[in-house]
C-alpha cells in the first residue's frame, strides 16, 4: 500500500471567496486512519485554518458529515484505506448552504424538525410518582426509528429535498415515526396534521438513496413509506366512518 | 419563533446540476420509473380504446388490430410494456417497506410480503392469458 494519499478538500471562506475553491493535501495513508483522521491531520501540520465539524469520533454525534467522493459519509466511519490510491475528494454536504470549508448551515433541518414535534404528547400526563411503562415488544415498534443521530447524510441524498427545500426530508419524518409509534405517546394525529402533505410525507417520491447512506440503519424511506400508509388508512377511516366513530 | 438563519453570516447556496439524476444508479432508476408512468397511462388508454373496438362490431375490432400490427405501435408497445414491467416490480418492491408486519415480535421478512403480491400478479394473468388464448 502506498504510504501517502491525496486528499482534495473544497474550501470556502466567506470573507474572502466569491465560490468554493478545492486545496490538496498529501497525508499518511495509515490502515487505520478514517477521513476525519486525514482532515485534524492537515489541520494539526498542515493548513490550521481548514475547518470542519466533528466530536466523538465514533458515529455517534452525528456532527462530522460530508460529501467523500460525492457521496454523504460520516469522516469518522469512513476509512481512507478504502479509497487508495486516491485522490479522494472531501467535500460539505450537499443541498445545504456552505458557511465555511466543510461546516454547512443546517438551520433549515432544525426548524424542520421542531415541526414534527419529536417528542411524547400527552394528553394528560401521569402524576409524578407513576411510571410509564413499555414492553421490549413496544419498544421494538420504534427502536430502529430512535438511533437517528442527526447527521442529515439523509438530506445530503435526497434529490428531492435538493429540488424542492420546502419538503420536511428524511430524518424530520423518520423522527415524527419514532414518537408516532411510541405506546406512551398520544401526538400521532397532531403529527399527522402538520405532515401529511406535499411539503411532508406525500413530497417523498422514494428514491430511496436516504436509507442507503444512513449510517444507523433508520431507514427513513421505509418510514416515510409507512407514514403514508397510515395517513391513507386515517383518510379512508375519515371517509367512511361517520363522524366521531374513530 | 425566532429564525435562526437570521443571525448566521453569509453562506454560499450551491446550485443542483441539471444532470444530477446521471450522478448515481438510484437517481436514474427514480427518474425511469417516474417517467414509466407515462407509459402505463398509454397501456391504460390502449385498454379503453380496444375494449370499445371490441364492443363495437367486428370491423373495428378489425380495425384496431390493424392498427396495432402497424411497426411503430410494435415498436412502442414493447418499450411500453417493458416500462409497465419495471414500474410493476418497483411497486411490488415497495410494499414490504410501507408494511411492517410482526410475527412473534420478529418483523417478516420483504419476501415474505411481496412474495404474495408477485404470485397474485402471475395467477391473474395466467387466467387473463387463458381467458384470451382459449377462443
Ligand atoms: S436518518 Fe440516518 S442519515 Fe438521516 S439524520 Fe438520521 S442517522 Fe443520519
Ligand atoms: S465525529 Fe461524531 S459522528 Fe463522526
Amino acid at each position: 500500500m502506498a504510504s501517502r494519499i491525496t486528499i482534495e478538500v473544497a474550501r470556502y471562506n466567506p470573507a474572502r471567496d466569491h465560490e468554493p475553491g478545492v486545496s490538496s493535501y498529501e497525508v499518511p495513508l495509515r490502515k487505520e486512519w478514517v477521513v476525519l483522521d486525514a482532515l485534524n491531520c492537515i489541520k494539526d501540520h498542515l493548513d490550521g485554518s481548514l475547518t470542519f465539524r466533528w466530536s466523538c469520533r465514533m458515529g455517534v454525534c452525528g456532527s462530522c458529515g460530508m460529501m467523500v467522493n460525492g457521496v454523504p459519509k460520516l469522516a469518522c466511519a469512513t476509512f481512507l484505506s478504502d479509497y487508495a490510491p486516491g485522490p479522494v475528494r472531501v467535500e460539505p454536504m450537499r443541498h445545504f448552504p456552505i458557511l465555511r470549508d466543510l461546516v454547512v448551515d443546517t438551520s433549515d433541518f432544525l426548524m424542520k424538525l421542531a415541526r414534527s414535534k419529536p417528542w411524547i404528547i400527552r394528553k394528560m400526563e401521569k402524576p409524578m410518582d407513576q411510571e410509564y411503562f413499555q414492553t421490549p415488544a413496544q419498544l421494538e415498534e420504534y427502536r430502529q426509528f430512535s438511533m437517528c443521530i442527526n447527521c442529515l447524510l439523509c438530506y445530503a441524498a435526497c434529490p428531492i429535498y435538493g429540488l424542492d427545500s420546502q419538503f420536511a426530508g428524511p430524518a424530520a419524518i423518520a423522527l415524527a415515526q419514532r414518537y408516532n409509534l411510541d405506546s406512551r405517546d398520544e401526538g400521532a394525529s397532531e403529527r399527522l396534521d402538520s405532515l401529511s402533505n406535499p411539503e411532508g410525507i406525500w413530497g417523498c417520491m422514494f428514491v430511496g438513496e436516504c436509507t442507503r447512506v444512513c449510517p444507523k440503519h433508520v431507514d427513513p424511506a421505509g418510514a416515510i413509506q409507512q407514514y403514508k400508509l397510515t395517513a391513507a388508512t386515517e383518510w379512508l377511516k375519515a371517509m367512511v366512518l361517520p363522524r366521531g366513530a374513530k | 419563533m425566532i429564525n435562526p438563519t437570521e443571525y448566521l453570516p453569509k453562506s454560499y447556496h450551491r446550485r443542483m446540476s441539471t444532470y444530477w439524476w446521471l450522478a448515481r444508479w438510484s437517481y436514474l432508476t427514480f427518474i425511469l420509473r417516474e417517467a414509466s408512468s407515462v407509459f402505463v397511462g398509454w397501456t391504460v388508454l390502449l385498454t379503453l380504446v380496444q375494449i370499445w373496438a371490441v364492443t363495437h362490431g367486428p370491423s373495428a375490432n378489425a380495425a384496431f388490430h390493424e392498427w396495432m400490427r402497424h411497426p411503430l405501435m410494435l415498436g412502442v408497445n414493447v418499450v411500453a410494456f417493458l416500462f409497465v414491467l419495471f414500474h410493476a416490480v418497483t411497486w411490488f418492491s415497495l410494499t414490504p417497506k410501507a408494511m411492517v408486519i410482526r410475527v412473534k415480535g420478529q418483523r417478516v421478512p420483504d419476501w415474505a410480503i411481496s412474495g404474495p403480491n408477485y404470485a397474485a400478479w402471475v395467477m391473474v394473468s395466467l387466467g387473463i392469458a387463458w381467458v384470451v388464448l382459449r377462443g
